[in-house]
């Protein structure tokens, strides 16, 4: 029935089916708006935060899709700046995945505030000093950037090329994304790097506290190499993940490999300074402030597993397998090390968010656990949701995947 | 943030031997700072109830950490912290706020919050170690008849927004005002010219208020006792509230030591 939508020479399931699809998704969607209408209407005190968990599952759900998120502005600097050419396979499903992330993360962002109609302070009475209003601006300024690397795909749908100035517009943009690729790049590195420098700069909070380079703490620059060093691979996941959904070959595996050897690199780099700056922390930050390294610990919630979870087993494992050529050019364990290489990024937001303001640093002071409630869960379900969303819309109708007809008609 | 230079350093000196923790101190910050005790609610259309037994829900700009020094009776003892704003030389809180909601740059070096200007986002909160600043989760409500007796010269605060103790700001006006109508200088004040209402109230004495820099107010010499310590000292936030014992263990408690490790 819209069979005249999809892409040149594809095919799709029915749009019956199709509508079946999008009511399972709108479930999530529904759960999500209204838990997101309870919460504007009665505010974040019905969320399971607290006065010592001010950050929890939304902060690091933010940080961790932002990170996940940072394949769009990293093969687009390789595509368009390094010139990669190989990259144009995947270049437009990096951009959906940035932008679902970004404008995602923005979303639960206005529902985390507690005041949300007076988020726009963030640019009129800017502190030029607070690592949050540095992340304000170049996360706002990058979702339009990713927009506007979004847009020609849009108007490169069957139907809306036909209007010649439409097919001009997206044909312009093209021309001109290195510019757009290149301005994306700078916001996006500063802005991974200050979520990272948000926890590196509080010297009253032991468990996040790092020394640094001029005004940026260490965290700053492990969290763009993080970001960098697992974006990829996730954009590798999710393509991996809409063939199995949809039963297509949507993006060859050389190109999956490439993505694969690029997270590799970049997380093999991130892991030999994350490993130098954990010892530098436990024999030297903690120290200096009279603490000891198993006394960021606690219980299991906030024991040491999760640690050498996230540094060895979802880091310095997925790294080796990603940069062995032997291991990377297996799908299956190409997709084991991205998981495991995502799961480790995603740890350590949470650890960074959530257990950074666990420690009781006062000596007399306990530790106290945290568990999100429905009200917190229900939206981020609606972002995942939302992804789904935009997702599903933009591989039925907009031409994603310039090697889908080839590899399909194989 | 480097610490920032006054002239005048309001703080305070806790006498942590004399304290007996009776909360009489929490109770007058309540009242002189219209701090709404959490009431009693029950939310069928969110599916939640509320009430006080939470205690990371509750708003206390001023609470009495009940300390000890962890030995079995007959050795066992037990002391009270009154833990307010430390209105920290160098703040963790003051430089992350990304809107200037909170700020050091008033003669006396209270650490401001500007409710009408705070967005919600706790960045400050997440800051603090001393767990001094408090999320406004609900609307604040009062029992029947109690709004009636709320201080007319202290603003209360909407949901959504953070607050902490600032040294009954306040009082801080009234006592400048006065010494202009006085003739007096207001950057002069006396030695209890300018009180908090905790220390005011503190039916032991433990809580003595003052400029610390002014050798004619009697925290000045208390904060230079050897005798006193400020918590969280090696962090480097330079603390304006000292605490005072005699007692080495309570001493040890004010800090973190590694477990070979000396009282600096």
């Amino acid at each position: 029935m819209d069979s005249k939508l999809f892409p040149e020479g594809i095919e799709r399931c029915s749009l019956g089916k199709f509508l079946a699809w999008l009511g399972f998704i709108a479930i999530g969607l529904a759960w999500g708006g209204y838990a997101a209408g309870v919460i504007f209407y009665k505010g974040i005190g019905v969320t399971g935060l607290d006065n010592y968990f001010g950050f929890g599952l939304w902060i690091t759900f933010d940080l961790a899709v932002i990170a996940l998120g940072a394949g769009a502005f990293f093969t687009g600097f390789l595509k368009y700046i390094l010139k990669i050419d190989q990259l144009k396979n995947i270049i437009n499903l990096t951009v959906i995945v940035g932008f679902i992330c970004y404008s995602g993360a923005m979303l639960v962002l206005t529902l985390d505030i507690g005041q949300p109609i007076r988020a726009w302070f963030g640019y009129w009475h800017p502190n030029v000093h607070s690592m949050l209003t540095e992340v304000i601006f170049c996360i706002t300024c990058y979702c339009m950037v990713l927009v506007i690397e979004f847009l020609p795909l849009i108007l490169e749908q069957k139907q809306l090329n036909k209007v010649p100035f439409l097919h001009h517009l997206a044909h312009q943009m093209h021309v001109h994304m290195a510019l757009f690729a290149g301005v994306g790049a700078f916001l996006s590195t500063f802005h991974q790097g200050s979520l990272g420098g948000m926890y590196g700069v509080l010297f009253g909070r032991p468990y996040a506290f790092r020394e640094g380079f001029f005004i940026w703490p260490w965290t700053f620059f492990l969290f763009v190499l993080s970001a960098v060093g697992s974006g990829p691979v996730f954009t590798v996941l999710v393509c991996t993940f809409m063939e199995k959904l949809t039963g297509r070959k949507l993006v060859d595996f050389k190109t999956k490999s490439l993505m694969g050897k690029i997270a590799g690199t970049m997380l093999t780099v991130y892991m030999f300074f994350k490993l130098l700056d954990t010892w530098a922390w436990a024999t030297g930050v903690l120290p200096h402030m009279g603490l000891t390294f198993e006394q960021m610990f606690y219980g299991t919630i906030y024991g040491q597993w999760m640690f050498w979870t996230e540094l060895v087993i979802c880091g310095v494992v997925p790294a080796i397998m990603l940069i062995t050529p032997a291991i990377r050019n297996r799908p299956c364990l190409l997709y084991l090390a991205g998981i495991l290489d995502c799961l480790g990024i995603v740890i350590n937001r949470y650890v960074f968010t959530v257990q950074t303001i666990a420690f009781p640093v006062m000596p007399f002071d306990k530790w106290y656990t945290y568990a999100p409630n429905w009200a917190e869960w229900a939206p981020s379900v609606m972002i995942i949701a939302y992804g789904f969303l935009v997702m599903s819309l933009s591989y039925r109708y907009l031409p994603v995947f310039p090697q889908e007809k080839g590899l399909s008609g194989k | 943030m480097h610490a920032k230079e006054f002239k005048i350093r309001w703080g305070m000196v806790i006498d942590v031997d004399k304290c007996t923790g009776c909360g009489a101190c929490m109770v007058a910050c309540q009242v002189e700072n219209n701090i709404a005790p959490v009431t009693p609610e029950v939310d069928a259309w969110a599916g939640v109830a509320y009430d006080a037994s939470n205690k990371l829900r509750t708003l206390n700009w001023l609470t009495v950490y009940e300390i000890n020094n962890k030995k079995a009776f007959p050795e066992y003892e037990v002391a009270y912290m009154p833990r307010p704003c430390m209105q920290c030389a160098s703040p963790a809180c003051v430089p992350v706020c990304p809107v200037v909601a909170t700020d050091k740059n008033e003669e006396g070096g209270i650490v401001s919050q500007i409710y009408p200007r705070c967005i919600g986002c706790r960045y400050c909160m997440a800051a603090c170690p001393y767990h001094a600043r408090y999320f406004n989760w609900f609307d604040p409500t009062w029992p029947a008849g109690m709004a009636k007796a709320l201080s007319p010269s202290t603003s209360t605060r909407p949901r959504g927004v953070v607050e902490k103790c600032n040294f009954c700001h306040t009082r801080f006006q009234q006592a400048k005002d006065k010494a202009r109508q006085e003739g007096g200088d207001p950057n002069s004040l006396a030695d209890g010219a300018y009180n908090t209402a905790c220390a005011e109230v503190c039916p032991s004495g433990a809580i003595l208020f003052g400029d610390l820099n002014n050798p004619a107010h009697k925290v000045h010499a208390l904060a230079h006792s050897k005798h006193s310590f400020r918590l969280l000292e090696r962090l480097g936030l330079g603390p304006q509230v000292y605490y005072y014992s005699k007692r080495e263990w309570v001493h040890r408690l004010g800090d973190n030591y590694l477990p070979n490790e000396k009282k600096a």
